[in-house]
């Protein structure tokens, strides 16, 4: 139904747009020929669209907020869609399958250029998934993330460099490398929550760019490092395109380990222990949770993903300079965990695949990438607060008093 | 009477200002102790000061753990070493964790009681799993115990009232406790609720053998729990002994009800 009160407001937004438009996209002042030009048709279509656009801005806030109505009366939760395939067995193991199918195949069907792509993406997947330890299960907003990236990439390729350490001997070295860099920010945030733990961390990443891009004897300044090997299989050199399939491997690889310890460390005492600390630090405290030594586990094994991709990153790319270690990638990662649903693991794969595989495919509108960008994170956090697919966490269901007879 | 807790001339300055001056508090093994005070007297500073989340300025607060003849001097320590010794408290204003199941939340209280670190909840082996069973089992039996089993896989943030405050205190009990400390637990509560947690609190004393200290405003609820009381007024204690004492102690009312002016 349209009332005359949703015209009414449709008609005051398109005039508010029109107006506010007004000095940029009619008036056009001619310098050459010292005439103004006014373009009307310019007014005229800004109405017309904000009219419309109103309208269906409107259309869906409406349905949102009748949709949250019907579930506080009828009492009834609306499931997510990833929810319930995840609880029917029958939808859940085909749906899988197929999945997995997909991955693997993927590099036999699909050009070089695409498997590249999606290399790239499983590295963001990754990310998400350490992130999301920090920021979706602690509650740790760490702006600084991509400095442990950093971390890895830089060993790889200077243990390389100067010692020639192979690809898989350094991914364990840079996920420990990692963890300590982690620590090393976790000590002195200890106290902070917050906004300024948020500051400290954006302040720690860029410490960690401007070193590498200063420090010229260690790490050779803005010119980075060349050559990287790639990773070699059993020893044999590999060519490009057979490398580049090789890393898709390994990353599926990496990503099904990160998801397998992310997902066990959600459900056990210490994930426990993070949620509780993103709920109420000082209760938590008082239940007798070691807040500091929490708080540095979240940070070590946050870290540590991130040391691991920016390993294979390095190997990826052959080439590391502090140019791919910008806040930039930082607030990338973070948009990743927002976007797909903080806590959730599906989410933050989903929400990497959108934000890293979306730019790639719309390369024809690149110019307007920044603002699909915007518009998205707004539309998402209007219509969809809780992310792609909203974190539903396992709780601890007690099954019924027979069990505790059985135990 | 053999005591759990001492606590000796405890003071707690905030810059200049003095919230607590050379206040002495005892609880015995088996007894309920109330605080008892007008608004700002500084009875949550105290509870603060001995669970550590305030460094006490001076004084000592001495435990005396079973099994052990000599006392603990725990000022100083951190809240969670704090619960660790065996001193669990519960918060003026209901501090849970709304997202998360009761049954969880109580096993957070199971926390400090389990040992599983990175390792053993990645690999999940026999011996975590065993853990994990054992504080799901004993965090169950403690949500019967005080009654909030039929809530147990709600999340914490949609219980009523009355049902958010006693799980405060099963959530307690759950990090086992040998002195329960309880933060004005009636607060908010109607009749019936506060006299379903009188019988509550008397028989975690009771069957449980847990000593209780408690800040209350709900004097009926005093006179009828508490062993004994103490009384401070502008951080300093002015009255102490059993709520017949006190009921007729003229400190007690003038802090309460303001001195008679006759002029």
């Amino acid at each position: 139904m349209i009332t005359f009160d949703q015209i009414k407001k449709a008609v005051l937004v398109s005039v508010w747009f029109m107006f506010l438009t007004f000095p940029i996209m009619v008036i056009r002042v001619n310098p050459v020929e010292r005439i103004v030009e006014w373009r009307w048709r310019n007014m005229l279509l800004i109405g017309v669209g904000s009219f419309i656009l109103s309208f269906v801005w409107h259309y869906f806030i409406r349905r949102k907020e009748l949709g949250t109505q019907k579930a506080e009366v009828g009492g009834e939760e609306t499931i997510p869609l990833a929810q319930r395939i995840l609880e029917k067995k029958a939808i859940y193991r085909p749906t899988l399958a197929v999945l997995g199918i997909c991955a693997l195949v993927f590099p036999f069907i699909f050009s070089l250029y695409q498997t590249n792509i999606m290399v790239t993406a499983l590295i963001y997947v990754m990310l998400g998934l350490g992130l999301n330890i920090v920021v979706g299960l602690a509650g740790l907003l760490d702006l600084g993330y991509v400095a442990f990236y950093a971390v890895g990439a830089y060993a790889y390729a200077l243990l390389n460099y100067h010692f020639g350490l192979s690809f898989w001997m350094v991914l364990p070295i840079g996920a420990a490398l990692g963890a300590t860099f982690g620590i090393l920010l976790g000590f002195p945030v200890l106290r902070l929550r917050g906004d300024y733990l948020a500051i400290v961390t954006l302040g720690f990443g860029e410490i960690i760019r401007i070193i590498l891009e200063n420090w010229n004897e260690f790490s050779f300044g803005p010119s980075g490092i060349a050559n990287i090997p790639r990773p070699s299989l059993l020893g044999i050199d590999l060519s490009v395109h057979a490398a580049t399939i090789y890393i898709y491997y390994i990353m599926i690889g990496l990503c099904l380990f990160t998801i397998f310890v992310v997902n066990r460390l959600q459900d056990s005492r210490i994930g426990r222990a993070w949620i509780a600390l993103r709920e109420d630090e000082t209760a938590c405290q008082a239940m007798g949770i070691d807040k500091a030594k929490t708080k540095l586990t979240a940070f070590a094994l946050g870290a540590t993903w991130a040391g691991m991709s920016g390993v294979v990153f390095a190997a990826k790319t052959t080439f590391v300079n502090p140019a791919s270690f910008t806040i930039w990638e930082s607030i990338i990662i973070l948009c990743i965990v927002v976007l797909g649903g903080m806590g959730s693991i599906l989410g933050v794969i989903a929400g990497a695949l959108v934000l890293i595989l979306m730019p790639e495919y719309l390369r024809a509108f690149s110019e307007f990438r920044m603002l699909a960008f915007g518009v998205l994170l707004v539309v998402m956090m209007v219509f969809r607060p809780g992310g792609l697919i909203p974190n539903v966490r396992r709780t601890y269901k007690f099954e019924g008093v027979t069990e505790t007879k059985k135990g | 009477m053999e005591p759990v807790l001492k606590v000796q001339d405890l003071g707690m300055n905030f810059g200049g200002l003095r919230a607590l001056d050379a206040v002495d508090l005892d609880v015995g093994k088996n007894e309920i102790v109330a605080l008892i005070g007008p608004n700002g007297a500084g009875k949550t500073t105290f509870f603060n000061c001995i669970t550590g989340i305030y460094p006490p300025t001076e004084g000592d607060v001495l435990i005396f753990p079973q099994g052990k003849d000599r006392p603990k001097r725990i000022n100083g320590l951190k809240p969670n070493k704090v619960t660790e010794k065996g001193l669990a408290r519960t918060f003026q204003n209901i501090r849970l964790f709304p997202n998360m199941t009761v049954l969880e939340n109580v096993m957070i209280g199971r926390h400090c009681r389990m040992r599983a670190g990175v390792l053993g909840a990645v690999l999940r082996g026999r011996s975590t799993m065993r853990e994990e069973k054992a504080a799901v089992m004993d965090s169950y039996a403690i949500l019967e115990k005080i009654g909030l089993d039929p809530f147990v896989n709600e999340f914490a943030k949609n219980l009523p009232y009355g049902a958010q405050r006693r799980l405060e205190i099963a959530r307690a009990m759950a990090t086992e406790p040998f002195l329960l400390l309880l933060d004005e637990p009636a607060a908010g509560m109607n009749p019936n609720e506060t006299r379903d947690l009188d019988k509550l609190i008397k028989r975690i004393r009771d069957e449980e053998g847990i000593s209780i200290l408690l800040i209350e405003h709900d004097m009926k609820l005093v006179m009828s729990l508490s062993d004994r009381i103490f009384v401070v007024d502008y951080g300093k204690k002015i009255a102490q002994g059993t709520p017949e004492e006190i009921r007729n102690n003229p400190a007690v009312i003038k802090a309460y009800l303001g001195e008679e002016t006759d002029a």
